[in-house]
């Protein structure tokens, strides 16, 4: 078979991976501030454009989609062209889609600290960029796409079908949980409201998680564990099993982040019992990874670059068994809202994408450099940097997440409960402390990756362009006898693209059409009326400044929560909630009743607390807002939000936009003469005014006739 | 917006049917998967595995 001469690309895969390298650092750095601004409040909050309910997003959002994001897409790029053995489609398109994603990652920077939000988390970038997002991962698909259909080595291996399994799923999860409604260039509204927000946005945020955490690390993990290891795989018909049960079962596991919320209870049980499943699928992909050092792990202690991909792989067993248990109700229950959960994500992402990432990016810098790595010992310098840094930061999280959620629920022998809300934070400080010495050592870590990795650079030289040989594919594939099915579609990337992309459209279908469609899922409570215009700017300002990130808006049935709050959050309530703010962490107290429960506080107790929580409530780690003091509230906004709000079908009068900021300023001066009386003096056009109005207006609904 | 499925499904007889067919589709892909798996011939199996390594 006749040889053809080609050339794999290395110099996409050195972008992608210099990126990963800083995007990693900053995203970690960004992380370590709001880690402190926990413990030092008053001093880390820097106004207002880095205060925890800005940057929090951005933290996130850069360890996801710039850290793991350009990770994913160094290991494709330097695997794909191997296993096919073709170079990349098209070089324009490579490069389209690094300076491509770098863009996006720059506006997400400037936008999200602006207040820039939609208010839906993992999804908080605006609709310019999702926009853009949405280009810049069809050019991906169509570069990855296109170099499988010229590829040389007929086969795809396992890695490949996650690639494809990512591209297709990450993509229709983008597109459906960003369906808004624009209004300007800068603010859209979701198009779905309250319950059916809620069950969009995990559907897309766990699938985040399986997609865009998972799927891709595990194709890489399958071609760069057995290179380092140099043996193949342990059980190659293990990855064909799970690889299938986990796209397939991952989908339906979004409702575990609403258990016990008011999402229908047909839609939680259905979460907890495929993500319970999902233990199984996720194992298979630990056992594959680990056991394929089995008879090796000699040389694990020798080598430091297995040494941090067998901590990832045994984080990722870890995180995959413990999702499934933090699914069951009953564990649910106490974890549900805690730095538990916060314990959770970080044992998965430092551990399981961290680690992995370090761990390529030690094996395939020096290879496309032509070099050894600069300092061996520094390399194990950082692996226990790393290592230790996970444990500082999950073990005081799992404490604080127990200890919170016993406080929560405790009651006395008279049957009151035990502890304020506010006590539960300040026993939590020294938590947070502890945690944020967790970070130091997981970004010192990258600090030093960061130095090795481009010492290493320096001392190489990069082949931008690797000389390989292949025999061109054979036009027609000869069956071999007794061949089976799945063997056929390893040929065939065309129907695994679309046959993945039906078994993961099932789960995504079976859960959010009936929600959107039985009516008896939401029952309709007479008395829920749309926000007023004030109320509406107000809560344009709850979610503009991040509020969900530290607030719950969703209080249980349990009678340590109705005690506390008041009476249970019920689906009805939420239907006009263009985005749902549900939340998913009490940093704070939950706010759904805040104008009608037990915790219902004055107009003045409201200015007081926002200019400066402290004051108010002492040891409270919660930011000052005293700037909306100083800021005008934006009514020229007001008529445009309202004839969205009616096009997304809330229920406002065919005239009303006209007449609504008349309305808006008769409430304004309502709340100002009321703070007038106790020796405030705010002018009724400021921001403050129309937060206060919304927070008052949270849970009273259920009480009007 | 799904107004002319959610005429038929509101008020459709034996819908039941759709989720008991689902979960046979279900269980039957993975019977599926399993069985063919079970009958893979084992020097295939080795070739893919080392992929990679070539």
């Amino acid at each position: 078979m006749q040889l053809e001469s080609f050339q794999y690309d290395n110099k996409t895969v050195r972008n992608f991976a210099v990126a990963t390298i800083i995007w990693g650092v900053v995203g970690m750095l960004v992380g370590l501030i709001i880690a402190l601004q926990l413990v030092f409040p008053t001093v880390l909050n820097f106004q207002p454009y880095l205060n925890f309910g800005r940057i929090r997003p951005l933290h996130t959002n850069a360890v996801i989609f710039a850290f793991v994001g350009n990770g994913i897409f160094m290991g494709v790029y330097y695997s794909l062209q191997r296993l096919l053995k073709t170079r990349m489609f098209n070089d324009v398109l490579s490069k389209i889609h690094f300076w491509g994603w770098q863009l996006i990652i720059v506006a997400a920077a400037i936008t999200l600290p602006l207040g820039i939000t939609s208010g839906k988390e993992y999804a908080e970038l605006e609709w310019p960029i999702d926009i853009a997002i949405t280009i810049i991962w069809v050019v991906f698909g169509f570069n990855m796409f296109a170099t499988i259909i010229k590829r040389r080595e007929r086969h795809l291996y396992v890695a490949v079908w996650f690639y494809i399994a990512t591209f297709v799923t990450v993509a229709v999860l983008h597109l459906v949980n960003s369906f808004s409604l624009p209004i300007s260039l800068f603010k859209s509204y979701s198009w779905y409201a309250g319950v059916q927000d809620a069950l969009v946005q995990w559907w897309y945020g766990h699938n985040a998680v399986a997609f865009f955490l998972t799927t891709p690390y595990l194709g890489l993990m399958y071609y760069f564990l057995p290179k380092a290891a140099n043996r193949p795989v342990f059980s190659y018909k293990l990855s064909i099993i799970h690889f299938w049960a986990l796209i397939f079962l991952y989908i339906w596991a979004g409702p575990h982040h609403l258990l016990y919320t008011a999402l229908p209870n047909w839609a939680q049980s259905i979460g907890i019992v495929f993500s319970f499943m999902l233990i199984f699928p996720s194992w298979g992909g630990m056992i594959n990874g680990l056991l394929t050092l089995r008879g090796a792990w000699d040389k694990v202690r020798e080598d430091v670059i297995l040494k941090f991909m067998v901590v990832a792989v045994t984080a990722y067993g870890m995180a995959t068994f413990e999702g499934p248990m933090l699914s069951l109700k009953s564990i649910n229950a106490i974890a549900h809202f805690t730095d538990w959960i916060i314990a959770h994500v970080h044992v998965g992402g430092l551990g399981w994408n961290g680690m992995l990432t370090f761990g390529i990016l030690y094996w395939l810098i020096p290879r496309i450099y032509k070099t050894e790595l600069y300092s061996k010992k520094l390399a194990n310098v950082h692996f226990w940097l790393a290592t230790l840094g996970i444990l500082f930061y999950a073990i005081p999280m799992y404490w604080a997440g127990w200890q919170q959620a016993s406080m929560w629920k405790q009651f006395t022998e008279s049957g009151q409960l035990k502890y304020q809300f506010l006590e539960t934070v300040t026993y939590m400080k020294p938590f947070y402390a502890m945690r944020a010495l967790g970070g130091v050592l997981y970004l010192s870590g990258a600090i030093v990756a960061m130095v090795n990795i481009f010492k290493t650079i320096g001392k190489g030289t990069l082949v931008a362009n690797e000389d390989a040989e292949a025999p061109a594919l054979e036009k027609t594939y000869t069956k071999h006898t007794g061949e089976h099915w799945h063997r056929w579609i390893e040929r065939k990337p065309t129907p695994l693209l679309v046959l993945s992309l039906v078994v993961v459209l099932v789960g995504g279908l079976v859960e959010i059409i009936p929600t959107f469609l039985v009516k008896s899922n939401i029952p309709t409570i007479a008395s829920v009326t749309p926000y007023t215009p004030l109320e509406l700017q107000g809560r344009d300002i709850y979610v503009r400044e991040g509020c969900y990130t530290c607030h719950s808006q969703m209080i249980r049935p349990f009678r340590s929560e109705t005690e506390r709050y008041g009476e249970y959050s019920k689906a009805g309530e939420f239907v006009y909630d263009h985005p749902f703010q549900w939340g998913s962490k009490r940093t704070g107290p939950d706010l759904a009743r805040e104008g009608a429960g037990n915790l219902k506080k004055s107009n003045t107790w409201h200015y007081n607390h926002l200019e400066e929580p402290s004051a108010i409530s002492t040891g409270s780690v919660m930011p000052s807002y005293a700037f909306l003091i100083e800021h005008n509230l934006d009514t020229a906004t007001t008529p445009l939000k309202i004839n969205a709000m009616r096009t997304l079908g809330v229920p406002y009068e065919a005239d009303f936009a006209p007449r609504a900021n008349a309305a808006l300023m008769k409430q304004a001066n309502e709340i100002a003469a009321s703070l007038k009386k106790d020796g405030i003096d705010v002018p009724a056009n400021k921001e403050i005014v129309a937060l206060i109005a919304y927070l008052q207006r949270l849970g009273t609904d259920i009480n009007k006739k | 917006m799904f107004s002319f499925i959610k005429k038929y499904t509101e008020t459709m007889q034996g819908i039941s049917f759709y989720p008991i067919f689902s979960l046979l589709v279900f269980v039957g892909f993975f019977v599926g998967v399993l069985w063919y798996v079970k009958i893979m011939d084992k020097k295939e199996v080795d070739t893919l595995k080392n992929l990679p390594l070539e």
